[in-house]
């Protein structure tokens, strides 16, 4: 999956216009060693995650280079099997998760606009409200964004750069970072590739990592 | 022992330090019954937790009251796990024991908040009311009301199962009446401004359950709770976090650096940063239960923080079948290279390896319970496809007090030898889909010195194992096998030869007219349920189950 992207505007930090081609989260295999998920769900994955999942795990962990299995995109949902009893977990513990479930949908749908403590905490419902967690990596708390706030990539990209670099040391330059985001698929995608209205609509949640661990993901692997 | 006075005998038993020793003491006599304080009573089997038994199965509490309200009426406390409570129960428990003062029911069902009521009414000494993960039918909030003002013993509350509302009024006057508060859980329904509110009253508080913790408060609410939590210098333990909002966690983490246990594993809505935030703060941390949000990463931030770990649950937040986890193998060797004093785990993961396992081993000696889940059945190695026999035996060698083992993955009858061989000290082992032959079996039977419970799941397991070695099922608690390959015939010849077992067999599928139809037949026996007994079949059996 390979995203170069060209923007009219030929700045020269190049926040979001990048070489790099991402592909699925944690498939860097530099210093840090992970080769386990670098956007870990807090909400049940789709079924799409499952079967390219697996592909992931034997690309990496086995070294096996050439692993056609990975196109996020075109992979057919895998129907999961249900088995009585499996994974064992109590019918208690379903049950809370059941309440809980219900009542992020029902807090989705009485949703309030910019409040300082927004409603839309939870990854399932920011697609439909406006706001989403930022994280950068490094950076000890994460914040908010209004998406409904930006015409375009370069006024969010502006906005970021004011909340993160501003606000920190100062010895982070956001050119040594790729800005990211989580779409409702639950898959890591590199900001810039879909117009900013289609990005807007799918993007529940952003982060900005290190170009260090972006680098090398994604088609050039396979 | 009838010739000594009963003094003796009463002296010579308080030297007997452990329960499993009381209790055998406690089967020999009828003479010591009346005199019972403590009573606990299990009833299904664990494999209920899951499903696999079906409903009106039995477990009923209700016979255990009345012999108790007949026999016993200085009984004090009652413990009861995996029974079927009702109303009607609760209401005899509550009028039949004067010095009543501990209800603990773990996993329960049957009864709702009216019998609650009653316990609150007429218990006047309680001291402790547990509820742990029942199910309760909620019939409205007025059983918290029912305490009466004279009753001011209370030590442990525990009502974080109750799915309904609760009236904050009157919580806060319980809270407030009962200064001996140690333990406190309380649900879903108690907001934030509640919970500050009580906490005013609890200043000895070593264990809190919190209410809700949504971002619908304000932030006052939240600095009320920090100023509140603050006073609370006793506080060791918390759980609760429903539908906790991220925004919520700084305002815990006055408290993170004095807990020894907590659990966030009922919030999905905190993710792995949040989590990591407040963990990393808690470095006397012994016990922690999260979600598998968590991911390997925040694993190692555990790892790296909470050097005094010794029980780690990882539950998954995906319940399907091969569902997705962001805990791998790689979780787990950071926590056992950080935390040596590990000794109690259960770890749901998306895979594992037998490298992992090794490593584990040797980093954790001190293993008293391991149970490892992974999320697909019989899957392999991860790096190598092999089988995971190798890991598992690592366990089992090196961690010489283990006492109770969940296996998974992809294993072969080797793990088994492997278990017979050197889990010489485990009392409980769950098996699911593993295992060729009845070989596999028979290794445990025979090796595992001490097994008490036996639990075996979609495994290749048949009559030949089922019969090779009766005599052990006598000194075992139980043994249950569903989906494997005994037959009837199998369990029919096991009845016979050992009369002090109950042979319980279970087919749903219009089983039990097809085998009294045909007796002795080969067909597959669904589920087998096995346990010692000196009274014989029992009489509350449902139509599905058949005592052979």
């Amino acid at each position: 999956m390979e995203a170069t992207v060209a923007y009219a505007k030929a700045e020269a930090e190049n926040l979001m216009a990048t070489e790099l081609r991402l592909g699925l989260p944690g498939t860097a295999d530099d210093e840090q060693s992970q080769t386990t998920k670098a956007t870990p769900p807090s909400t049940p994955r789709g079924k799409k995650r499952t079967a390219t999942f697996d592909a992931v795990e034997d690309a990496t962990v086995a070294e096996e280079a050439n692993n056609n299995k990975r196109d996020v995109e075109a992979a057919p949902p895998v129907a999961k099997a249900q088995v009585v009893g499996w994974p064992p977990v109590r019918s208690y513990r379903k049950s809370c998760f059941q309440q809980a479930s219900n009542k992020q949908q029902s807090k989705a749908t009485k949703e309030e606009a910019a409040t300082p403590v927004s409603n839309t905490t939870t990854s399932t419902t920011a697609a439909n409200g406006s706001f989403v967690k930022v994280s950068m990596d490094g950076a000890p708390y994460l914040r908010k964004v209004d998406l409904r706030m930006y015409k375009g990539y370069r006024e969010l990209r502006e906005a970021l750069e004011a909340m993160f670099v501003s606000s920190n040391n100062g010895s982070a330059n956001l050119s040594e970072f790729a800005v990211t985001y989580e779409d409702k698929d639950g898959d890591l995608m590199l900001v810039g590739d879909v117009p900013f209205e289609m990005f807007a609509s799918t993007c529940k949640k952003l982060r900005i990592m290190k170009r260090s661990e972006a680098t090398g993901l994604g088609s050039a692997r396979q | 022992m009838t010739y000594f006075p009963e003094e003796v005998v009463e002296h010579i038993f308080s030297f007997l330090p452990s329960h499993s020793d009381r209790n055998t003491v406690s089967l020999v006599c009828k003479v010591w019954f009346p005199k019972l304080r403590v009573l606990t009573v299990k009833g299904k089997p664990h494999f209920a937790d899951f499903n696999l038994v079906p409903p009106d199965w039995g477990g009923y509490a209700a016979p255990w009251i009345e012999a108790a309200a007949r026999g016993c009426v200085g009984l004090e406390e009652l413990r009861m796990k995996r029974m079927v409570v009702s109303d009607e129960g609760l209401e005899l428990l509550a009028r039949s024991f004067p010095r009543f003062k501990a209800l603990v029911l773990i996993s329960c069902e049957g009864f709702s908040t009216e019998g609650l009521a009653d316990i609150a009414s007429h218990c006047k000494f309680l001291r402790e009311l547990d509820l742990q993960e029942n199910d309760v039918e909620d019939r409205g909030p007025r059983w918290l009301s029912c305490f009466p003002d004279s009753c001011t013993s209370l030590v442990s509350l525990n009502f974080a199962c109750i799915k309904g509302e609760v009236d904050s009024a009157s919580l806060e006057r319980l809270v407030a009446k009962s200064p001996n508060l140690r333990s406190l859980r309380l649900n879903r329904a108690v907001s934030v401004d509640t919970l500050s509110k009580i906490l005013m009253h609890t200043p000895n508080l070593e264990d809190l359950g919190t209410g809700n913790l949504t971002d619908e408060f304000q932030t006052e609410s939240y600095l009320r709770l920090t100023n509140a939590l603050e006073k609370c210098k006793m506080l060791k333990s918390l759980s609760g976090f429903w539908d906790a909002s991220p925004v919520c966690v700084p305002f815990i983490y006055p408290l993170c650096h004095q807990l020894t246990g907590l659990n966030l594993s009922y919030t999905p809505t905190l993710d792995y940063s949040d989590l990591t935030r407040m963990i990393s703060r808690c470095v006397k941390l012994q016990r922690l239960w999260v979600l598998d949000c968590i991911s390997d990463k925040g694993l190692q931030v555990v790892a790296s923080s909470c050097k005094d770990l010794q029980e780690l649950r990882v539950f998954p937040s995906d319940f399907y079948v091969a569902g997705y986890s962001a805990v791998t193998e790689e979780g787990l060797v950071a926590i056992s290279s950080g935390c040596p004093k590990l000794s109690s785990l259960l770890y749901f993961c998306h895979q594992m390896t037998n490298d992992a396992l090794i490593t584990i081993a040797k980093n954790c000696p001190n293993f008293i319970r391991f149970r490892l889940c992974i999320l697909e059945p019989r899957k392999p190695d991860a790096m190598t496809n092999q089988p995971l026999d190798e890991g598992f035996g690592a366990i089992v060698r090196e961690c010489k007090g283990l006492r109770r083992l969940s296996i998974s993955g992809l294993l072969t009858d080797k793990v088994f030898m492997y278990i017979g061989k050197y889990a010489k000290h485990l009392e409980m082992l769950s098996i699911a889909f593993a295992g060729d032959s009845d070989d596999g079996m028979m290794h445990v039977l025979n090796g595992c010195k001490n097994l008490r419970k036996l639990e075996i799941r979609d495994s290749p397991f048949g009559d030949g194992a089922l019969l090779g070695n009766v005599a052990k099922y006598e000194t075992m608690r139980s043994l249950w096998m569903s989906s494997c390959n005994v037959t009837l015939k199998g369990c029919e010849i096991l009845a016979s030869k050992m009369p002090m077992l109950n042979v319980e067999i279970m087919n749903e599928l219009d089983g039990s007219s097809e085998m009294e139809e045909n007796p002795g037949d080969f067909s597959k026996v669904e589920k087998l349920y096995v346990y010692r007994t000196t009274a014989g079949a029992r009489g509350d059996a449902p139509n599905f189950v058949k005592i052979l």
